[in-house]
């Protein structure tokens, strides 16, 4: 299934994990239970030491990944390994993207594309490469036939947005406030502004940062988003049970992304106030 | 935009997304203030240099250096900028920056403590709220800067990530100014990060090196043989290279921190180093491509160094490329040889050097019959902020030099 199939039936329902944490195993089971919650796409991260977006719980879980001995060719086995149906998408930072490959003069983003287009990614969120840096893995995401998808930000305005309408695909993942990741209390009221911005383009838009109940996923999609992006309020489960037993946190999790996923079919039954 | 802030392939704009705006709209203000000089900035910003500063900056003969090593040696004494080190020059001009462009508060990392305090004695003079990140196995290591920057009013924060050093100080630093883009300004230390801050930084700095060129021919009606600055980020490095770049005839010297080891332990992720010019493989950084310690993977390493201002597993891109080019040779030299030449210049010359700058005396004394007649080297910094860490760290070597310690053994711990 593509991307943009992902949206066709409603809202999608777009978590995200850290590959690995807190263990290879664990994580198998927590990204399954998610897709059994209603996952209608997944993020599944790919650690990286240094993940300058983001705040402490993702970022504490990268640490735990990595603990755990993640690396890229971890990650596209482990992709290989799991066991569920809708698509994947890869998020990360540019120098894993840039490193991988055998050999010197093999290295880039190419080597790094076609791995993961083999293990069944269906695209790429790299957070820190802006549309201007991004030309390499687009042109690489092309030939294997890989979206790549952007971060609209709330200060992303005027010539930026242009370009990255020309080089999305897949949909486009709109942060709904300023600062890092990290579940919060309030939904931003920045989202609105936001969606009204890219209300002409012409893929689904995702809204993300901050999103922890079904409550919030009912009122961002109400507000006219085609999906909802949960990270924090899903890894904070998978860190409150580092000590517990793998079939219930991944429990937990499972009955997580239920209410996330009802909150958003919720919000697309609300007429909008348009 | 994208074509700028290059050198060769290294440099570049890698951040999130939310951060690109802000980085654009310091561009253009680098562009108009500084380089164009609207508004008068830049007659403002050397006015401040003078005054506030204290520039120029002597450039003085080391007359025990020059009989030992039997060449002249010159010292460009950044030590004796007000604060004690060369950061202040970056650091003033950043804030005065922030304070053109309306901007309300600052934020700044700060490895050996030496950059935070010029931020915050820079944000005090200017009046403007300055918060500043730092890891904590350096705030444990640089007391006495902390209590500064406290003492000039600034927010100290530790962070505790990784082994709490300068790379985790700078990715902290960035989530700051991701939540509060709009009104706050990020100071960053060196010659690093995405576009403008490298060429920015350097710009800043080089007020170092076209008063040291200057100051060489008055003195000795040429140019120097040979420059040597130490190199963490690589901004004292810039600053005393960058008006020396065109003269094929001067040596320009980037010495890094040894540490105990040029090897590494991909295993664990370390590098007993922070040689990243010489060992370190082109990556991407902390907003920038650029010579980096990386594992296979692409992981990035924790460095190690004696000298917390050198402790970085990254350099400045504009080196990094000057290197490759072969116009500045990357050397380095190692903890012991560091703090040897700590001892050495302190009671050859009456100088107590900072740790960063004692490498390059270090390096000085190994190969100096290798680099010239006539030689500057840029004293980046002086070393009151390092005594604790030096009285440690020679108690636990037997070094020729040291004075006696016997009398810290006695008292214990070590600390004074
Ligand atoms: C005295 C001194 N010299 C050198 C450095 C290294 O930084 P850079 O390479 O940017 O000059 C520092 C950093 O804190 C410092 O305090």
């Amino acid at each position: 299934m593509s991307l943009e199939e992902a949206f066709a039936d409603g809202p999608a329902f777009i978590p995200y994990l850290a590959a690995g944490d807190p263990s290879y195993e664990a994580s198998l089971e927590y990204v399954e239970a998610l897709e059994r919650g209603g996952a209608d796409v997944i993020e599944l991260g790919l650690p990286f030491s240094e993940p300058i977006a983001e705040g402490s719980t993702i970022q504490e879980a990268v640490v735990r990944a990595l603990e755990a001995g993640m690396t890229p060719d971890r990650y596209f086995e482990f992709v290989e390994d799991l066991d569920v149906d809708v698509p994947l998408v890869c998020m990360t930072y540019y120098n894993l993207v840039y490193q991988y490959g055998a050999s010197e003069a093999e290295k880039g983003p190419r080597p790094f594309v076609e791995r993961a287009a083999e293990a069944g990614i269906e695209g790429f969120v790299v957070v820190d490469l802006p549309a201007e840096e991004a030309g390499p893995l687009r042109e690489a995401c092309d030939e294997f036939g890989l979206d790549l998808i952007f971060i609209v930000a709330p200060t992303t305005e005027g010539e930026r947005l242009e370009r990255m309408r020309e080089r999305v695909s897949g949909y486009v993942y709109v942060q709904s406030r300023l600062g890092t990741t990290g579940a919060r209390d309030e939904v931003s009221d920045y989202t609105e502004r936001s969606l009204s911005r890219l209300a002409d383009w012409d893929v689904p838009k995702a809204v993300g940062f901050g999103i922890k109940t079904g409550d919030h996923a009912e009122r961002i999609v109400a507000a006219g988003a085609d999906g909802i992006i949960v990270g924090s309020a899903l890894v904070d489960i998978v860190a409150e049970g580092v000590d517990e037993s793998t079939a219930d946190v991944a429990a937990r999790l499972e009955e997580k992304a239920r209410e996330l996923k009802r909150g958003a079919v919720r919000g697309a039954g609300v007429p909008r106030a348009e | 935009m994208s074509s700028q802030g290059k050198f060769g392939d290294y440099g570049g704009q890698y951040v999130p997304e939310v951060l690109m705006p802000a980085i654009e709209e310091l561009a253009d203000a680098y562009e108009r203030y500084v380089l164009e000089n609207e508004d008068g900035f830049m007659d403002e910003f050397r006015a401040r240099l003078r005054d506030f500063g204290g520039r120029p900056i002597p450039l003085q003969r080391a007359d025990q250096l020059s009989a030992r090593y039997d060449r002249e040696v010159y010292l460009k004494r950044e030590d004796l900028l007000h604060g004690g080190a060369h950061k202040l020059n970056n650091a003033l001009g950043q804030v005065l920056l922030a304070k053109y462009m309306g901007k309300e508060r600052i934020v700044a990392e700060t490895g050996a403590g030496q950059h935070g305090t010029a931020t915050a004695m820079a944000a005090a003079h200017l009046d403007m709220p300055c918060e500043v990140y730092m890891g904590e196995t350096d705030i444990a290591r640089q007391r006495p800067n902390v209590f500064r920057m406290r003492t000039n009013g600034a927010e100290v924060t530790p962070v505790t990530t990784g082994r709490g050093t300068l790379k985790e100080a700078i990715s902290e630093t960035m989530r700051d100014w991701a939540t509060t883009v709009e009104d706050t300004h990020y100071v960053i230390g060196s010659v690093v990060g995405p576009h403008p801050f490298p060429e920015m930084v350097r710009t800043f700095q080089a007020v170092i090196s076209e008063e040291a060129r200057e100051q060489t021919r008055e003195r000795t009606g040429g140019l120097p043989d040979a420059v040597l600055a130490c190199a963490g980020g690589g901004s004292n490095t810039m600053g005393a290279f960058h008006h020396f770049v065109d003269d094929e005839d001067v040596d320009l010297y980037a010495v890094e921190a040894g540490g105990s080891s040029l090897s590494v332990d991909e295993a664990e992720g370390v590098a007993p180093n922070s040689a990243s010019l010489s060992t370190g493989e082109e990556a991407v950084l902390h907003g920038a491509r650029t010579k980096v310690l990386q594992d296979t993977d692409g992981q990035v390493m924790e460095s190690h160094s004696v000298s917390a201002g050198l402790d970085y597993a990254g350099v400045g891109p504009e080196l990094a490329h000057l290197v490759d080019e072969g116009r500045v040779r990357a050397v380095n030299v190692d903890d012991d040889a560091a703090l040897e030449a700590f001892h050495r210049l302190s009671q050859d010359e009456g100088i107590i050097p900072a740790l960063e700058t004692a490498h390059a005396f270090g390096y000085l004394e190994k190969y100096h019959d290798d680099i010239g007649e006539t030689v500057v080297v840029n004293v980046s910094g002086r070393g009151d902020k390092d005594l604790e860490t030096v009285i440690e760290e020679t108690m636990d070597r037997d070094l020729d030099i040291a004075p006696d310690m016997g009398v810290f053994r006695e008292v214990g711990g070590g600390r004074l």
